[in-house]
């Protein structure tokens, strides 16, 4: 038995969003009589961290602290619509869409405050700490809770926006076969290492490398867990993870956590990650998305890591010892190629 | 079938509930008892996330026959707060980005202080013993190793 050391490398060009009949999200913002703001959404939070970036986004576009913000999503019956939380496309399409309406509301609590203090809106500012002032005179000053009050209790009127973010669907052009799928990209780069036993076939991770550039990285303690994460998908994905058993019968496939098999805790290895960071001209504040496409490169960079260490070129997933081990049986045993 | 009384501690609490024969604990402790932090994941102990421990020792709740805690203490992520404050290993959990969806981290805390309570410097090696019941499907494990090992190092900062 011996454990062959491979290495293998993977590039990646991912379209944030999707291109099925025109990708939107909307979203709704308003004040209530406290002066804080509710971001109204039916986008879904799974743990990635959606609720927080978008909860940024509006704070900074309306110019008041983020902890005078809420959101208030997941719920289609109440929230406006939204296409979903996939595709990488949460940061980029919602946020989009957050940062529009936080703009039309950002107008109208600037015409609030203006009345108040009997100046013209284009000469106001915010502060960031929820006071808006006159540019140049911090003394001449209004809270956000004093506009919103005096909005709804003396002038009548909602401090509230509406956006949407769509992209619209690309046809093909018959002629060219030309189309535009997605409005910017995110890339990544990755270098798996691996330890091939030729005896059982098993695949072992030894250590990732790998760049991701992803536009400007909103929250980047996000953006590195979104990365730790889905990279482990990858390795689950790329060794692990099927609901069809290697068999023949469906009866043998697996029905529950204990049978559908992922890498645990032990099976993990470093994981070395570098984040670029060139701002999308379409995004919210330049962000693009880290999503989905954080699992992709690992895929192909694991297989290569297979091959450059045994010999052997597998192109059916998950790549099982079995798979591994016939392959390697075919060929008349391991063939390391040269390392890179 | 008939009710079964069934006295134990919870949280240092005394309780008295009747269940039926078979009850599973998991089930007493959410729907008798209204302590929903121990989670429902597979129900045959393949994931770890109704993990409680019971006088101090870790088990799978979804496979404790309720009626074999009676006199005994147990202990669920409820009872973990120290009053306003969150206990260390929560606090390294916020703090190194170790929960995501979340629905792991009851049974993954859970674990944590069973293994820190027994062993207060653990090594990674034995952390990673200690979680490898446990199911996350989120984070990768790293942030929650880093989380346990920066709560047995004091640091509750990442």
């Amino acid at each position: 038995m011996t454990r062959h050391r491979g290495r293998g490398i993977a590039s990646i060009n991912y379209p944030i969003g999707m291109n099925l009949g025109g990708d939107p999200s909307q979203a709704l913002v308003h004040s209530n009589p406290s002066g804080k703001f509710t971001v109204a959404l039916s986008s879904i939070d799974l743990g990635q961290g959606m609720k927080s970036v978008t909860r940024q986004i509006c704070a900074e576009t309306l110019g008041v602290p983020v902890e005078d913000v809420y959101v208030d999503t997941a719920d289609s019956d109440t929230g406006p619509h939204c296409m979903g939380s996939f595709a990488s496309r949460g940061t980029h399409r919602v946020g989009n869409a957050v940062m529009a309406a936080a703009r039309e509301a950002r107008g109208v609590m600037m015409e609030a405050a203006a009345e108040e203090l009997e100046v013209n809106a284009a000469d106001l500012e915010t502060d960031g700490r929820g006071n808006i002032h006159v540019k140049g005179a911090p003394h001449r000053s209004i809270s956000t809770k004093d506009v919103a009050i005096a909005a709804q209790f003396k002038q009548g009127k909602t401090i509230s926006g509406r956006g949407i973010f769509l992209v619209p669907l690309s046809e093909v052009n018959p002629e060219t076969g030309e189309m535009s799928p997605a409005t910017c990209y995110a890339h990544a780069c990755l270098v798996a290492e691996v330890d091939v036993d030729d005896e059982t076939g098993e695949v072992a991770m030894v250590r990732m490398d790998s760049a991701y550039e992803l536009g400007r990285a909103l929250n980047p303690r996000l953006v590195e867990q979104q990365l730790v994460g889905g990279a482990w998908m990858g390795v689950s994905h790329a060794l692990y993870e099927t609901t069809e058993p290697h068999y023949p019968e469906a009866v043998h496939g697996p029905r529950d956590f204990v049978e559908y098999l992922m890498p645990g805790p032990g099976d993990i290895c470093p994981h070395d990650i570098a984040v670029l960071e060139r701002p999308a001209p379409d995004g919210p504040f330049g962000a693009k998305g880290p999503g989905e496409m954080c699992a992709n490169p690992v895929l192909p960079a694991i297989a290569n890591a297979i091959y450059n260490a045994v010999g052997v070129r597998i192109d059916d997933l998950p790549i099982t010892p079995e798979k591994v081990l016939r392959a390697i049986k075919a060929q008349g045993g391991a063939r390391p190629q040269a390392r890179r | 079938m008939s009710k079964i009384p069934l006295q134990f501690r919870h949280n240092g609490r005394d309780v008295a509930i009747f269940v039926d024969g078979g009850t599973n604990l998991l089930v007493a402790l959410r729907e008798l008892i209204g302590d929903m932090t121990p989670k429902f994941g597979c129900g045959q102990g393949g994931c770890g996330t109704c993990g409680v421990l019971i006088d101090g020792e870790l088990h799978l709740s979804c496979l404790t026959l309720a009626e074999s805690v009676a006199g005994r203490s147990v202990e669920t992520l409820d009872g973990m707060k120290q009053g306003p404050n969150l206990h260390p290993l929560q606090r390294a959990f916020a703090d190194n980005f170790a929960a995501q969806c979340g629905y792991c981290t009851p049974g993954m805390l859970m674990a944590a202080k069973a293994l820190l309570d027994r062993n207060p410097s653990p090594s990674r090696d034995e952390v990673i013993e200690a979680i490898s019941g446990n199911i996350c499907r989120c984070t990768g494990y790293e942030p929650i190793i880093n989380a346990i090992l920066a709560a047995a190092g004091g640091r509750v900062s990442a």
